[in-house]
């Protein structure tokens, strides 16, 4: 296999953006990327989208032929292609594009993620993100994705001692690193306060323990090592790309206080790239709810199981802690459009390797890691990014 | 340009806490409450409608100004709930008054902001000398989906302005802002609206609202501090406060035309409602700024400075007519609204 590298990145601001199209967001997202990466329309081999919920958001499935003609390079007749895995579409659509210029198939390929969610109301938005989990056996009967994930901190608090109030640490963290983000949703800092005063969404979820509903799209340009030094000598390898999978239902998992898959997927990473946990500089992690940092902290091994509280409330994952989580201001503040958010956490990821993150940029840090979750756990996918 | 030559209002008595509304369907009020700045809304009786609501004010309008009712040559009643679908509610107000027969009469409808369309009508028709008097009415009892965020809001009260040559305050300037922006409706037959959430805040009352405030101020070249009050529609307590804020208004200047904290929204009563509170205090030469918006969506602008005839005035006294009130549980308010038919 060939060893990939990162040579372009590019995404939208995130938002309710009233005033921009899901094809605009496409566009936008992806012409950034390619002046970013100084290549040519023709130069490009291959696309990937993801896209969790385009037919039910807007009504438009066939996304992979859309990006491909908002690019403009339907005479090239390169396939495109539009990948799901509910809110890992991005990071499945990354690891999809990796597979194909690591195996020599393509050279240059496009990933991009992008969601439009505003146009639907009511419960729509809530009813489209169920069909992520069981439709049969969980949405059918009520369950909705802050209910789920309110089972796991339930549970989490039982188990291990974790409180309200470090789940709102873990909003105010990404609140105080999307206030440093100028793409980000949420530009504006909250306190503990904040979040225990907000509305009651799913008990103990709060409406600031929940990421919000997010326009935006994101995008990243592939490209074997080797020839990507024709392009840049800002050179982010991908070190390792790992999918994992697990079951649909979040009720036939053997626990509720981790996600299977996504222990594995670091597990798998970890070896794929020779580091260790605590080799890694800036981690960008699915925080749909402030309780699924804390697990996602914990499977991936940069703290023990259950200490994930604590270590947030000791500032372990904070801008200038040990393994600064969420720089961006994770899906809790730079916001949540599903497909694009395991896009968008590479875009973050390297922007830090590259030392261009500004005021939220972590000092010399040369390996990252993206740790992307579909529905309650049924995929998840974990990227290693290294400055060479 | 024309002038407000007077104007009556009214609200109904009764009313519903927030409170008791999300006690029935187990929210918090507090988030509510401080989320909209709503406390309280207005509910009217089982025996009222947009028909009584406007007589009531028109009245009220008509005997404070002193004016023969048959010298008022047009009528436009402006709501979103008229009574009927065909069968005009000018026509009854225009009755009740004793302006018939000799006069133009018509309802509007463009959401919230069909009242202040019939005020800028009554101004072309006064400045065009086809009439010396004209009315201008915005009344609502406003639909809420039981269960729906528009259910802590939605209110009933209305507002009556009679234009005319000289009175008691001048029309300097009024520009409109319109464009085709779905953020709220109700299509022929449905009992409730329904709305685009969040999308009914900035793409629509922000925009619409702030423009026409600045189209106005620079079509006539004023700045916020020009006015010693201003007052914009009223959805709910937190949005006028807020595009307040941007324009570059003061608190002070929008405090005393702010109604909706404690009677909710009266839709095309919201912002005539508003000026009127203001010209019950407002004092000979200060200037008011008006802006209405209409889901749709489009705002309409005023400018206006207070005549020394305003001292002659009776005023009524909108705040008092409010603190005049009684509570009702969420069935009576149910049982009011005809929900139960």
């Amino acid at each position: 296999m060939r060893e990939v590298a990162i040579i372009g990145i590019g995404m939208t601001e995130f938002g309710e953006l009233w005033q921009k199209s899901f094809r605009e967001l496409v566009a936008e997202a992806g012409v950034k990327a390619i002046l970013d990466a100084g290549i040519e329309g023709e130069n490009i081999d291959a696309m990937y989208i993801g896209g969790m919920s385009t037919g039910r958001f807007i009504g438009q499935e066939h996304v992979g032929s859309l990006a491909l003609e908002v690019a403009g390079l339907e005479d090239l007749h390169i396939p495109a292609t539009r990948v799901e895995a509910a809110c890992a579409s991005g990071g499945v659509a990354m690891h999809q594009g990796y597979i194909a210029v690591a195996s020599g198939m393509y050279d240059i390929v496009v990933v991009g993620g992008a969601e439009k969610m505003t146009d639907v109301v009511g419960g729509e938005a809530t009813n489209i993100l169920a069909s992520a989990a069981d439709r049969e056996w969980e949405s059918f009967f009520g369950a909705t994705f802050p209910g789920l994930y309110a089972l796991m901190a339930r549970y989490h608090m039982h188990h291990h001692g974790t409180t309200q109030e470090q789940l709102a640490m873990v909003a105010v963290k990404n609140h105080h690193n999307g206030s440093l983000n100028p793409k980000a949703q949420f530009r504006r800092e909250i306190s503990i306060e904040d979040v225990l005063n907000s509305p009651i969404v799913a008990e103990p979820l709060h409406l600031l323990d929940c990421s919000p509903i997010t326009d935006g799209a994101a995008a990243a340009i592939l490209a074997p090592v080797d020839i990507a030094r024709k392009y840049t000598d800002k050179i982010i390898k991908i070190k390792a790309s790992v999918q994992a999978c697990d079951t649909l239902s979040f009720h036939s998992r053997s626990r509720f206080d981790s996600l299977p898959a996504a222990v594995h997927a670091a597990k798998k990473a970890y070896e794929m790239a020779g580091v260790k946990p605590s080799d890694i500089d800036v981690a960008e992690v699915h925080d749909c709810f402030t309780i699924a940092e804390i697990i996602a902290i914990e499977d991936l091994g940069f703290v023990e199981k259950g200490k994930g509280g604590k270590a947030t409330e000791e500032g372990l994952t904070a801008l200038d802690g040990q393994i600064p989580v969420n720089t961006s201001g994770g899906l809790k503040a730079k916001g949540h459009p599903v497909g694009a958010t395991g896009v968008a956490q590479i875009n973050e990821i390297v922007m830090q390797l590259r030392g261009e993150a500004d005021k939220r940029q972590v000092k010399g840090a040369t390996i990252g890691l993206t740790h992307n979750v579909g529905g309650s756990g049924g995929t998840a996918v974990v990227h290693i990014l290294e400055a060479i | 340009m024309a002038a407000i030559v007077g104007y009556g209002a009214y609200v109904p008595r009764y009313r519903i806490k927030v409170e008791e509304i999300a006690r029935i369907w187990g929210r918090q009020a507090k988030s509510i409450s401080s989320g909209l700045n709503v406390f309280e809304k207005s509910v009217p009786s089982i025996d009222e409608d947009t028909a009584t609501i406007s007589v009531e004010a028109a009245r009220r309008a008509v005997k404070a100004a002193k004016i023969n009712p048959e010298e008022i040559g047009a009528v436009y009643v402006g709501s979103e709930s008229h009574p009927y679908a065909v069968k005009p509610t000018a026509t009854i107000v225009a009755e009740a008054i004793g302006a018939t027969p000799e006069l133009t009469a018509a309802d509007y409808e463009f959401a919230c902001k069909a009242g202040t369309a019939g005020m800028q009508n009554c101004i072309a028709l006064v400045e065009s000398k086809m009439i010396k008097y004209g009315m201008a009415i915005g009344a609502d009892v406003a639909q809420a989906a039981p269960g729906d965020a528009l259910e802590y809001t939605a209110a009933a009260g209305g507002a009556a302005y009679i234009i005319g040559k000289e009175g008691i305050a001048e029309i300097n300037e009024t520009v409109s802002f319109t464009t085709d922006t779905p953020d709220f409706w109700r299509r022929e037959g449905q009992p409730y609206p329904g709305h685009g959430e969040r999308f009914t805040g900035e793409p629509a009352y922000f925009r619409h609202v702030g423009t026409a405030a600045k189209m106005l101020m620079e079509r006539i070249g004023s700045k916020p501090s020009d006015y010693d009050y201003a007052i914009f529609h009223q959805p709910n307590g937190k949005f006028p406060v807020r595009i307040a804020r941007k324009l570059g208004f003061e608190k002070k200047q929008i405090e005393d035309g702010l109604l909706c904290p404690i009677i909710g929204n009266t839709y095309s009563g919201s912002a005539m409602l508003g000026l009127a509170a203001v010209l019950d205090i407002a004092k000979p030469g200060q200037r008011i700024l008006t802006v209405s918006y209409g889901s749709g969506a489009g705002s309409d602008a005023f400018d206006i400075t207070v005549t020394d005839a305003i001292e002659s005035y009776p005023r009524q006294g909108i705040r008092r007519m409010i603190e005049e009130k009684k509570y009702v549980d969420y069935a009576t308010y149910m049982k009011f609204r005809r929900e139960f038919e």
